[in-house]
């Protein structure tokens, strides 16, 4: 029991900080550029789909890693600066329809480029194995690895945000929008960093995936929804919010998958627990936004605009 | 009269001899392919009362849709095939998940109402996915069509054809007579200047409620129908792309018209319709269509025909 | 007898600026009670909290002797508290009948009402065009109000506060912003007013306050230093010291 706590608990922080890495790009677009993008769970997916074309020719996880990032990057300035950009003056509502439209489009342009068929890819031998965490328990080296890495990325933005000029402006810019261009600063050039620094990271996340959940069209519409489950949680706008949100999240939501039915068996018998903690379990989460919203409709660490 | 209902008038009268004209043709199959987009208007045009006049994006509005499609589905497995029966418990629970969830996304606004909508509607999604007694993720075939007091309204496409149009007129003229009320005329002034009706003695959230409620309800009477149109009844009705392409017939009709999201919709399932037989990866085009239909145009169609804005 | 507006302790703070600072007066039936100050001083800050659009941090409000301080906007206003705003507060796609007609709906019956047609309530749209031509807008009736000119949006907004027909009207610089002849109408609009309901009014033209005010407050940053008759406030040398001076001075 202790060691399925501890596995489903490891599970939980890693399905977190995944959805922290979306969630981070997502809510600083929103906050900073009072755009809502519902085509960030696509720019996920292609993190997914470079990380797996990018391994397939180097014929190396690592490099494929390697590589698709800088593309992803590359793919959200480029998207930046053909759509989003026109998209700064216009309503959510128009914000949102557009990119639907985008989100629609790179959900079939994959499907055109590489067919509806899931796409694996192999571990190097190297993180393919686990290691000991707790008695006898063994976890997998390569889901440490993800954790590392999510938990490394936070702290670098964290750094980035309460240390330097740029995480400066990006504070002032999600409380207080004209400060910002009253700074002197390019508010152009600023929206395009934070563009493509969102969908890099949610690429990066999705590249790190690939080896776990393999790639596939329209895998990126759950994170999305997750994440807008997150940001709301958290307070949309911050960061600090996004992440508490992000792990808690993942922890409820992968608990509430294997300990719901269990803890229900206590109350009912064990077809019904079975039955009623199936129904319940994919619904906890939006259960939990509920009700933090209905105590802090501006979610747990309001930014203040 | 306004141009509005002018051009509601003139889409009925065209629509009206359409059977006749597709069996002319040799293609009666078109004749069900626009009674979907006839209870798609339907939806829209519950949609449009809150959207386009309320200004709430609602973000989870395929799940009344799905509602309305259980309740159908849900009660005939169960032998209970009767519209008197079913569509008052589709109305009861659309209502009844419209107080609920629409009590909590209220609360907030802008960005925030548009995402909460959208998780309540997966909430739905994934409810109805997990029940593995009526299908579960696949699905389940209808178990009998619906009947009205013992006759079948849904017996040949050309009765459904009729039921479907003579239901929207039905719910067109309800929702004109509403918006035109004393609460729509609250609603409305919501939209515009939430701030100056606090100021003039109007609390927001009850006719804000009241329109969310009604919006799910006649949503659920759109689901009842799609069921018995597809035969068939799927967690797939309820997923956040059908809530997606709800707004942009909306937004594409012509938001705060009425008419605008009966033309919208027809629009939008006749043009997927087409697509699809050209291409399979007709969300491609599609989806570049609707990009540049907002980002070149304003008004919608409605706007178009206004030839301003 | 009760203040129509009582005003007791006032206190708001944004921060570490003290916008109101105690500030407490009274508003006597019928009476016309000007406050001015200098810019920033927190006289919109002060309508916000009687209003009801901004929660004070300390004191009371109460309205007919009634405490009012923890009601929404909406149920101040349906007790008979009115009031215009500083920046015009419309409903832009509405027209200028609709405007006023919402008013008066307000206080008169249910509004969850959903098969008749509104604009066919004439007991609606008699009161409204009534308030409409009251505050000079006559003939304006069917124009969109996003439409109307920077005064006549100004002249709507005292017409919806009028057909809401308050027991106290609050008035944020009714007259900035428009030209000459307006603001003259404006002001007879005004004087026709005093008697009728209890009016707080704000405004930077020293003139007409002076002709028209019952009683003014001098509000310096968010403390009320003088309360008087006109004559007595242009006697008052702290107010000339901290502000009629420098007026008069420029
Ligand atoms: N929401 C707010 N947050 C922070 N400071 C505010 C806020 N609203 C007003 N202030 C500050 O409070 C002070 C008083 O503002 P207020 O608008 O009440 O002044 P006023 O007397 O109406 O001025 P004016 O004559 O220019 O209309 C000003 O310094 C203003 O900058
Ligand atoms: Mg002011």
């Amino acid at each position: 029991m202790t060691n399925l706590l501890i596995l489903q608990g490891l599970n939980g922080l890693q399905f977190g900080v995944l959805l922290f890495l979306v969630a981070a790009g997502l809510t600083l677009i929103f906050g900073v550029m009072d755009v809502i993008n519902l085509a960030h769970g696509a720019q996920y997916m292609v993190g997914a789909y470079l990380a797996a074309a990018f391994t397939g020719l180097a014929g190396n996880f690592l490099l494929g890693l390697v590589l698709a990032v800088p593309v992803a990057l590359a793919f959200g300035l480029v998207l930046e600066w053909l759509v989003i950009r026109r998209l700064y003056d216009r309503s959510h509502l128009d914000q949102v329809l557009v990119t639907f439209g985008l989100m629609l489009m790179l959900n079939e342009g994959v499907r055109i480029l590489w067919g509806s068929a899931p796409i694996s890819v192999d571990l190097p031998e190297a993180l393919s194995g686990s290691i000991p965490v707790w008695g006898t328990l063994r976890y997998p080296v390569y889901r440490l690895a993800i954790l590392g890495a999510g938990l490394g990325v936070a702290l670098g933005l964290w750094w980035m945000i309460h240390r330097t000029r740029l995480g400066m402006l990006l504070r002032a810019g999600a409380s207080n929008r004209a400060m910002v261009s009253a700074l002197g600063t390019d508010i152009n050039r600023l929206f395009l960093l934070v563009f493509g620094a969102g969908a890099m990271l949610a690429g990066f996340a999705g590249a790190m995936m690939v080896p776990v959940i393999s790639a596939e069209p329209d895998m990126g519409d759950t994170v999305l929804i997750l994440t807008f489950v997150v940001i709301v949680i958290g307070g949309i706008g911050s960061i600090r919010g996004a992440f508490v949100a992000a792990l808690l999240v993942g922890l409820v939501d992968t608990l509430g998958r294997s300990f719901g039915p269990i803890l229900l068996r206590s109350l009912m018998e064990p077809d019904m627990a079975s039955q009623t903690g199936r129904t319940l379990a994919p619904m906890l989460i939006y259960i939990l936004m509920a009700a933090i919203l209905a105590v802090r409709p501006a979610g747990l660490f309001p930014v203040q605009r | 009269m306004r141009l509005s209902d002018r051009a509601m008038l003139v889409t009925f009268a065209v629509l009206l001899p359409m059977p006749a004209l597709f069996s002319a043709m040799g293609e009666p199959f078109l004749t069900v392919v626009l009674t979907r987009a006839l209870i798609f208007a339907i939806a829209a045009l519950s949609l449009d009362l809150i959207l386009g006049f309320g200004a709430m994006v609602s973000f989870g509005h395929a799940a009344y849709l799905g509602i309305g499609a259980y309740a159908a589905g849900i009660l005939a497995a169960n032998g209970v095939t009767g519209l008197e029966v079913q569509l008052p418990v589709a109305l009861a629970a659309a209502g009844a998940f419209a107080l609920v969830t629409g009590a909590i996304s209220l609360r907030t606004r802008g960005v925030h109402f548009i995402m909460i909508t959208l998780a309540f509607g997966q909430m739905a999604y994934f409810l109805m996915s997990s029940l593995s007694a009526y299908g579960g993720d696949d699905g389940m075939a209808l178990a009998g069509r619906s009947t009205l007091f013992g006759a079948d309204p849904f017996g040949s496409s050309l009765r459904f054809f009729y039921v479907t149009l003579a239901l929207l007129a039905g719910i067109w003229a309800l929702l004109r007579a509403v918006t035109r009320s004393r609460f729509g005329r609250v609603l409305t002034g919501t939209r515009e200047n939430e701030t100056r009706m606090q100021a003039i003695g109007f609390s927001p959230f009850g006719y804000r409620l009241t329109a969310y409620a009604i919006s799910g309800m006649i949503a659920s009477v759109a689901g009842v129908l799609l069921a018995n149109h597809a035969a068939f009844v799927s967690p797939s009705y309820m997923g956040w792309a059908r809530s997606g392409e709800m707004i942009a017939m909306v937004v594409l009709g012509g938001m705060g018209t009425l008419t605008g999201p009966v033309l919208g919709a027809i629009a939008f399932i006749l043009s997927e319709e087409a697509l699809a037989r050209l291409t399979t990866h007709w969300r491609l085009p599609f989806g570049a269509a609707v990009v540049l239909a907002v980002l070149f145009t304003r008004g919608g169609l409605l706007g178009a025909l206004r030839g301003r804005r | 007898m009760t203040p129509a507006l009582s005003v007791r302790g006032l206190t708001k703070s944004f921060d570490a600026l003290k916008v109101s600072d105690g500030i407490s007066f009274d508003v006597a039936w019928g009476e016309l009670h000007a406050i001015i100050g200098p810019n920033g001083a927190g006289k919109t800050t002060l309508i916000h909290q009687l209003s009801g659009s901004l929660a004070p941090d300390a004191g009371r409000i109460l309205l007919g002797g009634h405490d009012i301080t923890r009601l929404s906007m909406a149920a101040r206003a349906r007790r008979g508290l009115a009031r215009s705003f500083q920046i015009t507060s419309i409903l832009a796609g509405l027209t200028a009948l609709e405007n006023v007609a919402l008013a008066v709906q307000a206080r008169s019956g249910s509004s969850f009402r959903f098969l008749r047609q509104v604009a066919r309530e004439s007991a609606l749209n008699d009161q409204a065009a009534e308030a409409l031509a009251a505050a000079g807008l006559a003939g304006a009736e069917d124009r969109s109000a996003g439409t109307l000119s920077h005064g006549e949006k100004r002249q709507l907004e005292i017409a919806i506060a009028l057909a809401m027909q308050p027991k106290v009207l609050l008035l944020d610089e009714p007259l900035a912003g428009t030209g000459h002849r307006e603001s003259a109408a404006l002001l007879d609009l005004i004087a026709g007013l005093k008697g009728r309901l209890s009016i707080v009014l704000i405004e930077h033209d020293m003139e007409a306050v002076f002709a028209l005010a019952d009683r003014i407050s001098v509000l310096v940053y968010g403390r009320l230093i003088a309360t008087g008759t006109p004559d007595a406030i242009r006697a008052d040398a702290q107010v000339r010291a901290a502000y009629l001076g420098d007026e008069e001075g420029a």
